[in-house]
This record gives C-alpha cells, sequence and structure tokens, in this order.
C-alpha cells in the first residue's frame, strides 16, 4: 500500500515538475499525460474507481490529445532561441515557495487532519451513480448544458474568419 | 509508516505550487495553460483523499463536476489560444500587449 503511493506520487510530481521545466513542447504535453495518468493511479490507490477512470477517459484520453492538437496548430515559424522562462523566473519560484510553505503549515496543522473515520470508504460506482442521479440530478444537467454550450462555442471561437470582400 | 491523510494532501499542496510556479514564469500560453490544468488536478486530488478519509462520497461527486467544467474550459481555451495565434502569429504570453498602456 505504501510503496505503491511512494512510487504514484514521485512519477506524479517529478513529471509534473518536467512539464513546467522542460523546453520542447511536445515533451512537455508528453509529460503532462504521465501525470494525468500518476494521479488515475493514486486515485485507484485510494479506491475510488469511478474517479480515477473518468480521469484516465477525459484527462490522459481527451485533454492530453487536444493539447497536443493545439501544438501543433500553433507551431511558430521561427524557433525560440530565447529561454522558455520569463524575466520574473526568482519571483515566480519565490512565490511558488512561499505558497507551498503557507498551504503546507496551516493544513498539516489543522484539526481536520485527526478527524478522519478510520472505516474503509467504499465508494462502489454504483453508489455513485445513485448518487448522480437523485441528489445531483440538477448540477448533472447543467453539466450537461454546460459541455453543449463549450463545444459549439470553442468551434465557433476556432473557426477561420471569412474574409471580408 | 501507513499512509495518511496528510501525504495525500501534502503531494496535492506540491502539485498545486507547480502548476503556480509554471503559470507565473512559463513564456508559453500553452504550458500557462497546462500548468493551469495541474493546479485543477491538485484540487481534485486533495477532494478524493478528503473523500476516502472522510468515508464520504460527496467529494468525489464534487471531483466528477471539476472534470466535467475543465474539460469544457480546455475545449474553449485552447480554442481561444488556436484562434489568437491565427489573427497574431505568436503564442508569447509576453507578445500580447495591446492592454498595456
Amino acid at each position: 500500500m505504501s510503496a505503491t503511493f511512494v512510487m504514484l506520487a514521485v512519477l506524479t510530481v517529478v513529471s509534473a515538475v518536467a512539464v513546467m521545466l522542460l523546453r520542447n513542447l511536445v515533451h512537455c504535453a508528453l509529460a503532462l499525460a504521465v501525470t494525468f495518468a500518476g494521479l488515475a493511479g493514486i486515485y485507484l490507490q485510494l479506491n475510488a474507481q469511478f474517479v480515477g477512470f473518468a480521469q484516465l477517459l477525459v484527462y490522459v484520453g481527451a485533454v492530453a490529445i487536444l493539447i497536443v492538437f493545439a501544438i501543433l496548430l500553433t507551431r511558430g515559424r521561427e524557433p525560440p532561441l530565447q529561454s522558455v522562462f520569463s524575466g520574473s523566473a526568482i519571483v515566480g519560484f519565490g512565490i511558488a515557495i512561499v505558497v507551498f510553505a503557507v498551504l503546507a503549515t496551516m493544513t498539516l496543522s489543522s484539526r481536520a487532519l485527526g478527524m478522519e473515520k478510520p472505516g474503509e470508504a467504499n465508494a462502489s460506482v454504483a453508489q455513485i451513480g445513485e448518487q448522480l442521479m437523485t441528489r445531483y440530478i440538477l448540477p448533472l444537467e447543467v453539466a450537461g448544458l454546460l459541455l453543449t454550450v463549450a463545444l459549439i462555442g470553442a468551434v465557433i471561437i476556432a473557426m477561420r474568419d471569412k474574409e471580408p470582400e | 509508516m501507513t499512509i495518511g491523510l496528510n501525504h495525500y494532501l501534502v503531494v496535492s499542496i506540491m502539485l498545486f505550487c507547480v502548476g503556480l510556479f509554471g503559470v507565473i514564469v512559463r513564456r508559453n500560453l500553452l504550458v500557462i495553460y497546462m500548468g493551469l490544468e495541474l493546479m485543477l488536478n491538485a484540487a481534485n486530488l486533495a477532494l478524493v483523499a478528503f473523500s476516502r478519509f472522510n468515508d464520504n462520497l460527496d467529494g468525489q461527486v464534487f471531483v466528477f463536476f471539476i472534470i466535467t467544467v475543465a474539460a469544457a474550459e480546455v475545449a474553449v481555451g485552447l480554442a481561444l489560444i488556436v484562434a489568437l495565434y491565427r489573427k497574431r502569429q505568436t503564442v508569447h504570453a509576453e507578445d500580447l500587449t495591446t492592454l498595456r498602456l
């Protein structure tokens, strides 16, 4: 149990760091896919089958591919010779470290950590489906509407403009 | 050593900060975008961990809705980046200074 978690966590964090440090965009996208897959593994290890497989389908299957397509469509003509980081890299690093320190101290010192219920959570797919179909039926419909709107909106935004005559 | 809620939360915070770092320092809009996705995923991980350790289904349902909204955001965001590239021939954040005074 603990070895699986450590391996998955290290894989996820290392590939996330790689996404932010690599120079080649395609390598970034591939590292991002590895991060998503590692997260899906952590979800499965947390006994959350539904979320784990949804993560695999949506992120590894769709989002990573979409990002690769966007990279293909926005390939610049000249390879960027300057650094991949903007001038504020030091400041950004400092901000990230400070945010990490604050979040970690606050979270680890909070009293909510000691109140876990020891029972084995058994969130089966059937239970989640039942919840979605009864208690969360309205948000589910709204989510469907949102997806439709986003689909149409994305097509309209990315459609090539007609040249004015 | 048993793995508890705090370990998952630390991994989640690390992912969030790596994403934040990328959003602040990278030049390319697509990589900034990947950083945003990382931050969303970090929040999801925290929710799933809380759901598991508190024996409560609501966290996982919430993650389902977050994944849905993130998918919509991916579609619109990437369409915006592609449209921008078509108009300005660049995806570098520093070249997009039209709003600067």
